[in-house]
């Protein structure tokens, strides 16, 4: 009480700062995000992604073993879309061995890449979904993926982790009926693509919670290093595909759907498309598959092994053999860059060879890695509930992120 | 810019480059169908900034970042910045030199994406960034100690965690691993170099 007997009142101080810490078990964080959120209300003043809680220290585990035994690393990198990581690896290390893949070999590489694409993209639209409210996408999503796997499982015998791709071709060849299965399943996905269009498209409450949130720009998607969709989204017409082509991809017809206003929804509208694209680009791959015969892994022994049978007769397969699973391969010393358009932008390898079996340095650029970055940016002036629109729509897997 | 860019091009454009840059890039090299800048630390935002802004290259985007550590020389560190042009449809990476001591000035100001890269290089490998706004460890875990990708940093690493059941809570111990098994295969592929045998020393000499 004051000197005349008035009840002052302090005021009410208007600042509500919060600090949040989001992860990193939380279900929206895809994996294992930690982000320290600081809040003034609802409203989103800066976020600090904390990574790293998936680190398996990758790049110096790579260093330590021959080429042929560090594929299956890149399988774990982002799982989603395993064989599109493997494919990075292995035009590297061709680019420093100047091998060269047989017709039928990058036929399959093609396809199961675009496979992969779909494999991403059933995964992010579905979850974006998901992390916005919606339970039913997920669920038709995930049985299409399921097909995929199968596809993926017949190939390599393994679901996830293929270890497929090799330098000079891929493993072993894909039986007619698979061809067969993989293009049936083509002429049916987009039906069942559009019964998922039908459900988020136009959803109220998605549109609500997607149109006009996390916007970029071209030019910031160029200054924060985007690729991919992120950039395509912005309306940024950029596909390593079609711009920088590797693995006969000018030989495939498809196009490349672009985004106008770089906000959450035209991501999402732009990997709807590529489903479709990269269903076409399946489809022609079959057909071409069912009209080219031949080898589908170099018949280099120096780079790519013998077939068993081969070895059961000649004494010559069973000494490369040996070789090839104990020494490995040499690479020319010297540096490469090579990088595939990955479901999430742009992979990349950065091998550095000192003349070895093993690779000196191989440093993985991971799309991942500079969209998380701008998680900070993207978010302030954003509302609470946005941070796992944005987040969702960033296409974020943490065994790239994290390598 | 067609794709790729044949090599003699590249040469050529790498050797206009070098000229244009006022000293800031030393030197170029095309290998493998890439074309590779060198520079100098103390120079490196100069030269980032005039492949960014210069018309011709509009190198403006900054792909990535990686640090190469060579134990053996005397500036044991470098640092590969690898660019991308969309206008033009091109690709180039320049390369520094540095040590454990000597920081590198950070091009944060000239490609903001470099924040993180910049710190997953200093996590790595302990390469100092100056002036980079916020260097902290990225990949490692919260107290970790050393730089992993350093040549001389063991494969298992110095510690390992495990959970203590009566503590209640994650515990780090010293590594108990077995040593880390590092066989070397490096055999020649091409036959061996002979060596004679005990007693077989004729045989060379009938040769």
């Amino acid at each position: 009480m004051s000197a005349d007997g008035e009840v002052s009142l302090t005021s009410e101080t208007p600042v509500r700062k919060f600090n949040i810490n989001f992860g990193p078990q939380h279900p929206a964080a895809h994996g294992v995000l930690r982000l320290v959120l600081e809040l003034d209300g609802e409203l989103v003043e800066r976020v600090d992604p904390h990574i790293g809680l998936l680190h398996r220290g990758t790049e110096k585990l790579i260093e330590a073993r021959p080429y042929q035994q560090t594929i299956p690393y890149f399988d774990r990198l982002d799982y989603v879309a395993p064989m599109n990581q493997e494919h990075a690896y292995v035009l590297a290390i061709e680019k420093l061995l100047g091998a060269q893949v047989p017709i039928r070999g990058s036929l399959i590489r093609v396809l199961y890449s675009e496979m992969g694409r779909i494999l991403n993209h059933l995964l992010n639209v579905t979850t974006q979904a998901m992390d916005v409210g919606a339970l039913t996408p997920p669920l038709w999503g995930f049985e299409q993926r399921e097909k995929l796997m199968v596809f993926y499982e017949r190939a390599s015998g393994a679901r996830l982790h293929a270890n497929y791709f090799r330098v000079g071709g891929v493993r072993q060849d894909l039986s007619e009926a698979l061809v067969r299965d993989i293009s049936d399943w083509c002429d049916n996905f987009p039906k069942v693509l559009g019964d998922i269009d039908k459900l988020i498209t136009g959803n109220r409450i998605f549109k609500q919670r997607n149109v006009d949130i996390g916007k970029v720009t071209a030019e910031e998607a160029y200054k924060w290093g985007f690729s991919g969709v992120m950039l395509r989204g912005s309306n940024v017409a950029w596909d390593l595909r079609r711009n920088q082509p590797y693995e006969g991809y000018d030989d495939f017809e498809f196009d490349i759907p672009l985004g106008v206003h770089g906000d959450c929804y035209d991501r999402y509208l732009c990997r709807m498309e590529e489903m479709r694209q990269s269903t076409r680009i399946m489809k022609q791959a079959c057909e071409r598959l069912q009209k080219t015969p031949g080898l589908v892994l170099s018949d280099d022994h120096k780079i790519a092994a013998p077939r068993r049978g081969e070895m059961k007769r000649s004494m010559e397969a069973l000494i490369h053999h040996f070789k090839l699973f104990t020494e490995g391969y040499r690479t020319p010393p010297g540096e490469v860059y090579a990088c595939v358009e990955a479901p999430k932008g742009e992979f990349g390898v950065y091998l550095v060879s000192d003349g070895t079996n093993t690779p000196y340095r191989c440093k993985i650029r991971a799309p991942g890695f500079p969209h998380l970055m701008a998680m900070d940016w993207m978010n302030r002036g954003h509302m609470l509930a946005d941070v796992s629109a944005i987040l969702g729509s960033l296409d974020i897997v943490f065994g790239e992120i994290d390598r | 810019m067609s794709w790729p860019v044949a090599s003699d091009d590249l040469a050529t454009l790498g050797e206009k480059i070098v000229a244009g840059s006022a000293g800031a890039l030393s030197g170029c090299s095309v290998a493998f169908g890439e074309l590779s800048l060198m520079s100098s630390a103390g120079r490196i935002v100069e030269a980032l900034t005039y492949l960014r802004d210069s018309p011709e290259l509009r190198l403006h985007q900054l792909i990535d970042i990686a640090g190469v550590d060579y134990p053996d020389r005397a500036r044991r560190f470098e640092v590969v910045y690898h660019l991308l042009s969309h206008a033009k449809n091109l690709r180039a990476r320049v390369k520094i030199e540095t040590d454990e001591d000597t920081p590198v000035p950070t091009v944060t100001g000239v490609h903001p994406c470099a924040d993180w890269y910049e710190r997953e290089a200093f996590d790595m490998y302990g390469i100092f960034f100056d002036g980079h706004p916020d260097l902290r460890r990225i990949l490692t875990d919260y107290g970790f100690h050393g730089h992993p990708l350093r040549k001389d940093f063991p494969m298992t690493g110095y510690v390992e965690l495990r959970y203590d059941d009566e503590l209640k809570r994650v515990v780090y111990e010293p590594v108990k691993a077995v040593e880390w098994r590092s066989w070397d295969f490096l055999s020649p592929w091409e036959g061996a170099e002979r060596v004679p045998l005990p007693g077989d020393e004729k045989s060379e000499g009938a040769k």
